[in-house]
C-alpha cells in the first residue's frame, strides 16, 4: 500500500491514542513489577517514580512465598484445571459426535437441555449444588470445586457444530472396516479438529484457573485453594500492609497465564473471544 | 433388514455415547434448577431440620428489602457505564488498530492483556494503584493540584471505579470481537462506497462499517451487559460490599452462602437467572449466532 502524504497525519494521531492507551492497559502491570522489586520505604513514600531508585532484590518475593502457600495454590490450580479438563472432554466429546452424526432416542431432548444450560451460569446453580455437597460431607475437597464444571456445554455445543461438517462418507468407511463408534470418534473425527480442541482447552483453563465465586463456596482450607482465592486469602491476611510482598504474589499468580498468553497467542484469543464469555 | 440392524444400531451407541452428558445435565443442571424453585417458597436454611412452606413471603420481603434494592441499583449502574464504555470504546481501538499493519499484533497484545490475567491478582494491585496515601493516582492527581479520592471508600466513587477496572478488563475482550467483525466486511464495498462518492473516512464509517458491524455490535452489547450483571470478583477483593457497594451477585453470595438464608436467596438467584437468560434470549432472537464462530 502506498502511503501519501495526507494519511501519515491520521497515523500519527491514531498511535498516540492507541499508545495514550496501551499506557492505562499496562499501567497496573508495570506498577505491580516495579512494586515487587522496591524497596518498602519508597513503597511507603508513595514513589511516582516507574523505576525503584535502589532495587531491593527478590526479598518481597522471598517474603511472599514464605508467608503464603503462593506454590501449593498454583499447584491446586493446574490439578483442579486439568482434572476439570479431562472430564469436560471425555464426556462431551463423544455426546457432541452422537449429537452430530447418529439418530437416536433422547437426541433432541439433549440437544435442547443443552442449548438451554448454555445460558445458565454457576451462579444459578451453586445454591442447591453447594446444599448437595455440604450434605454429603464434601467440601472442602478437589472434587467438590470441579463437579459443576464436569459438564461442559459449550463444548458440546461447539464440538457438535464442528463434527457436523465432518463427511459421512468417512464415517460409513470406518464402520465398514470394522470400527466401533468410539474409535471412529477418538481415532478419526476428534483428530481433525485439533483447533477447536484447543481453542476450547484454553477457554476451559483459563476461566478455572481465575474463577473465584465458586471456590469461595466450597473451600475454607487455604491448602486447597485456587490461585485466586489463595490470592484473597493473601490479601485479607496483609490487610494491605506489605505492598511489596502482596505485588510480588500477584506477580507470580498472574505470570503462568500471561506467559501462555504470549507464547500461544493466536490460539490464546481465539479460545478466549469464540465463547463471548 | 439390513438398514434396521444399523440403524438400532446407532441408536443404541448414540445413548451410550451421551449417557454421560444426559445423567451431567440432568444433575447439575436440570435437578438443581428444580430445587432453586422449590426452595424459593421454603425457609430452609443451612443446618435446619425444619422446612417449612411458606408460600410467596420469600417474594414479597424482596419488595422491602434495602439491601436487596441497592444492590439492584449498583449493579445497573455498573451496568450502565461499563457496556457504553467497553462496547464504545473496544469498537473505536479496534477501528485504529485495524488499519495498522506492522504495530498491529503489538497493540493486540497489550490491549488484551488484562483478559488474561487473574482479576483477583489485578484488583489488589488496583486497590494498591487506588490507595489514598501510597496510590500513585492519588500522587498524580494532587501533583497536578487536585485534592485526593478515597476511590474505594468513598460511597459516591465507589461503583464507578469497580466499573472503570471492569472497562479496563473488558475493552480488549471487545475489541478483538470488532476485529474480527471489521475483518469480514468485504473490500469490495468500500470500493462501491467510493464509486458513490463516499470518500471521507468519517461518511465510509457511516455508511459501511458501522452498518457492516451490526450483528457483532448487538452480540458484544449483550456479551457486555451479561458480563456487567455478573460483576462480583473485584467487589469481592476491593469493597466487600461495604459502604453501599453490594452488587447482586455479591448480595446473593452473602443471603446464601454467608447468613444461609437459602430460602430467600433461591429467590434473589431467580431474579438474577432471569435478567441473564431474558438478555440471551434476546440476543438469540435477533441475530444469527453463527457470524461469531467463524
Amino acid at each position: 500500500m502506498k502511503r501519501r502524504p495526507h494519511d501519515v497525519l491520521p497515523s500519527v494521531a491514531a498511535h498516540s491514542v492507541l499508545l495514550l492507551g496501551a499506557l492505562v492497559m499496562l499501567l497496573p502491570f508495570v506498577w505491580m513489577l516495579v512494586t515487587s522489586i522496591r524497596p518498602p520505604h519508597e513503597i511507603f513514600e508513595g514513589s511516582l517514580l516507574p523505576w525503584p531508585q535502589e532495587f531491593y532484590g527478590w526479598g518481597h518475593y522471598e517474603a511472599a512465598l514464605l508467608n503464603v502457600p503462593l506454590i501449593r495454590f498454583m499447584v491446586n490450580g493446574v490439578l483442579i484445571c486439568s482434572g476439570i479438563l479431562i472430564v469436560q472432554i471425555l464426556v462431551a466429546v463423544p455426546a457432541a459426535y452422537a449429537l452430530a452424526k447418529l439418530h437416536f432416542f433422547g437426541k433432541d431432548a439433549l440437544w435442547i437441555g443443552t442449548l438451554a444450560a448454555l445460558s445458565v451460569p454457576i451462579q444459578v446453580t451453586a445454591l442447591p449444588i453447594y446444599i448437595a455437597l455440604a450434605t454429603a460431607g464434601w467440601l472442602n475437597t478437589y472434587f467438590a470445586i470441579m463437579l459443576p464444571f464436569f459438564l461442559s456445554v459449550f463444548a458440546i455445543f461447539l464440538l457438535r457444530q464442528a463434527f457436523k461438517t465432518f463427511p459421512d462418507e468417512i464415517i460409513h468407511a470406518a464402520r465398514l472396516d470394522g470400527m466401533g463408534e468410539f474409535e471412529i470418534i477418538w481415532r478419526i473425527v476428534l483428530p481433525s479438529y485439533q483447533s477447536t480442541l484447543t481453542a476450547f482447552c484454553i477457554f476451559s483453563v483459563v476461566a478455572h484457573w481465575n474463577d473465584l465465586y465458586w471456590p469461595m463456596i466450597v473451600i475454607s482450607e487455604t491448602k486447597l485453594a485456587p490461585p485466586p482465592l489463595g490470592m484473597m486469602f493473601f490479601a485479607n491476611a496483609e490487610s494491605g500492609s506489605d505492598y511489596g510482598a502482596l505485588m510480588a504474589g500477584a506477580t507470580l499468580l498472574t505470570m503462568p497465564l500471561v506467559l501462555i498468553f504470549l507464547v500461544t497467542r493466536k490460539h490464546f484469543i481465539e479460545g478466549l473471544t469464540m465463547s463471548g464469555k | 433388514m439390513l438398514a434396521l440392524r444399523t440403524s438400532t444400531r446407532q441408536s443404541l451407541a448414540g445413548l451410550l455415547l451421551s449417557l454421560p452428558s444426559g445423567a451431567l445435565l440432568v444433575s447439575l443442571y436440570v435437578a438443581p434448577m428444580l430445587c432453586l424453585l422449590l426452595l424459593a417458597f421454603t425457609n430452609y436454611e443451612m443446618g435446619n431440620v425444619d422446612i417449612e412452606w411458606i408460600g410467596f413471603s420469600n417474594f414479597s420481603r424482596v419488595l422491602n428489602d434495602v439491601v436487596f434494592k441497592r444492590s439492584l441499583w449498583n449493579t445497573l449502574l455498573y451496568v450502565l457505564i461499563v457496556v457504553p464504555l467497553s462496547v464504545g470504546g473496544g469498537m473505536f481501538i479496534a477501528l485504529l488498530i485495524h488499519a495498522r499493519r506492522r504495530t498491529r499484533s503489538f497493540y493486540e497484545v497489550v490491549y488484551f492483556l488484562p483478559v488474561t490475567s487473574t482479576l483477583i491478582a489485578m484488583a489488589t494491585v488496583w486497590q494498591f494503584l487506588l490507595h489514598p496515601k501510597l496510590g500513585p493516582i492519588n500522587s498524580m492527581l494532587s501533583w497536578v493540584g487536585m485534592s485526593s479520592q478515597n476511590f474505594l471508600g468513598d460511597p459516591t466513587l465507589m461503583i464507578a471505579t469497580l466499573a472503570g477496572i471492569g472497562v479496563w478488563q473488558l475493552i480488549g475482550f471487545n475489541m478483538i470481537l470488532f476485529l474480527t467483525g471489521l475483518s469480514n466486511i468485504p473490500k469490495e464495498l468500500y470500493e462501491a462506497a467510493a464509486i458513490d462518492g463516499v470518500n471521507h473516512p468519517v461518511d465510509r464509517f457511516f455508511s459501511v462499517t458501522l452498518p457492516m458491524l451490526g450483528p457483532t455490535t448487538l452480540f458484544v452489547l449483550v456479551t457486555s451487559t451479561i458480563t456487567g450483571f455478573k460483576v462480583f470478583d473485584t467487589v469481592a477483593v476491593l469493597t466487600q460490599g461495604r459502604n453501599q457497594s453490594e452488587v447482586l451477585l455479591y448480595d446473593i453470595y452473602l443471603e446464601g452462602f454467608t447468613y444461609s438464608n437459602m430460602g430467600y436467596a433461591s429467590v434473589l438467584t431467580l431474579i438474577f437467572l432471569l435478567i441473564i437468560v431474558g438478555l440471551s434470549a434476546w440476543q438469540s432472537m435477533h441475530m444469527d449466532k453463527k457470524v461469531h464462530y467463524g
